[in-house]
């Protein structure tokens, strides 16, 4: 058996104590996230499956079965860490302060051989470096589905429709209309105008940052569906830069019912229902009358 | 016999960028790089939307037809007029009749077919380089003061 394996099984229990003395000595490891005995826990696995997997005579590829368990483990942590919202240095911490750990015990072992000393030095900090490589892998992977996650409800949240009066729904549309986006946005707005028997939608672009064919494609998509329920669809927000672009482009939006700003929209959705806005008199605010 | 000093307008690359684009989640941070830089050299509202439209084009069919690429951004200027190139490289299989495909609504994808010949409209400069089986380079430019 090699001299790794040997150290990790018969020094185990000097090794996790040094571990985790050098874990809890980083001031910067938030014990409100996890706790001594989970910590004491986790690293225990950890070594136990390193013991085995370096048992196999293999120091340096790690994707292979036998670090299968060791990799299993560090992902698992490095994952629950990123949602815990651990930093990436608390996460990368953990294996480099093992390196630490085998390297103090190996120091004592073969301080009479230097040369075995350094042979063996090399490869432990080379397997843990790999090791640690894979810590980060998977940190940022656990982000990464923090982000999407929070993306798609920025994406429910981002699509409200608002009832602006009896038949007529309004839906300000911010950001970019991306295929999932329009999905969201034509469900929302199909299913209010069942709910609400209205008969007028008023889609909003101007948070739109620039409409480009796909978008265009997504609002005429919108439109006809919208008109498919039996209702109309007026397009408003369309800003002057927007327009001077959309028209370079070559996209034809004659067949829809386009407006400038909201309250242009508003004021056409009123004469199709035949609502009528006025002042009152001596300007004490404005009126509606049906 | 007398040399004639001759003016050829010279384009100076003031700066470089290059940004990879493999999903569709980079084409904003893009979007917004490329308004960035516009809005650095004092494009108007309107060039800076058109450059931005057509750019948004170009990464699109990168992504739906070469399964992404890279974009080289850059600001440049020539006879003392700033602007914006965009380079647009892929590897993806390549545009076989690149005359076809920049007319308008031409698409094999089942789209609108506007966007090479939309984003041609949209800027001052527009090349189109494609090898069937190696990939396809589209470069635009977009000056400060463009039409
Ligand atoms: N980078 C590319 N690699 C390979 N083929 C491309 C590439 N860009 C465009 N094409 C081809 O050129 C055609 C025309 O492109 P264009 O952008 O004009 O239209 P589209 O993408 O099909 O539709 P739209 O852009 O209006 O949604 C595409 O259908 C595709 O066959
Ligand atoms: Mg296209």
């Amino acid at each position: 058996m090699n001299k790794i394996a040997q150290l990790l099984q018969n020094n185990k229990k000097q090794i996790l104590e040094s571990w985790m003395q050098n874990q809890l000595a980083d001031a910067s490891l938030r014990d409100d996230l996890i706790s001594n005995e989970e910590l004491r826990r986790q690293s225990d696995e950890l070594i136990s499956g390193l013991a085995r997997a370096t048992s196999s005579g293999n120091m340096d590829n790690i994707y292979t079965p036998e670090y299968e368990p060791v990799v299993e483990i560090l992902s698992d942590i490095s994952i629950t860490r990123a949602r815990q919202g651990f930093s990436p240095r608390e996460t990368g911490m953990y294996v480099l302060s093992l390196k630490q750990a085998i390297s103090t015990v190996l120091e004592e072992k073969y301080s009479e051989q230097p040369e075995v000393l350094y042979k063996e030095l090399i490869t432990t900090h080379k397997l843990l470096d790999n090791l640690s490589m894979v810590t980060f892998d998977t940190f940022i992977k656990g982000r990464e589905e923090v982000i999407l996650r929070q993306t798609d409800e920025i994406n429910e949240i981002s699509t409200p429709v608002i009832r602006v009066w009896e038949g007529i729904l309004a839906l300000p549309i911010i950001g970019t209309l991306d295929s999932a986006r329009t999905q969201i946005v034509m469900e929302n707005l199909l299913e209010e105008i069942v709910n609400t028997g209205s008969s007028i939608a008023i889609l909003d672009i101007s948070g739109v940052p620039a409409v480009d064919s796909l978008v265009a494609q997504h609002l005429i998509k919108t439109v006809s569906a919208t008109r498919l329920m039996g209702a109309e669809c007026i397009i408003s927000g369309i800003r002057a830069e927007i327009a001077q672009t959309i028209v370079h482009l070559g996209i034809d939006l004659s067949n829809i019912k386009t407006k400038a700003s909201l309250a242009s929209a508003l004021q056409l959705a009123f004469s199709m229902r035949s609502v009528e806005v006025r002042k009152i008199n001596k300007n004490t605010g404005f009126s509606l009358t049906r | 016999m007398i040399l004639k000093k001759t003016r050829r307008s010279l384009m100076i690359v003031m700066t470089k960028d290059t940004m990879q684009i493999v999903r569709e989640q980079d084409v904003v941070p893009f979007r917004n790089r490329v308004r960035e830089l516009s809005t650095k050299i004092g494009m108007s509202l309107v060039n800076q939307t058109k450059l931005i439209t057509a750019a948004s084009e170009l990464v699109r069919n990168m992504l739906k037809y070469a399964n992404g690429g890279k974009v080289m951004l850059e600001t440049v200027s020539k006879n003392a007029q700033s602007g914006i190139r965009l380079i647009f490289m892929d590897q993806g299989p390549g545009i076989t009749n690149v005359q076809q495909a920049m007319q308008d609504g031409f698409s094999t994808g089942k789209s609108l077919g506007l966007g090479l010949p939309g984003a041609k409209r949209l800027v001052n400069e527009f090349d189109i380089n494609s090898i069937p089986g190696e990939g396809t380079t589209v470069t635009i430019i977009h000056w400060k003061h463009g039409r």
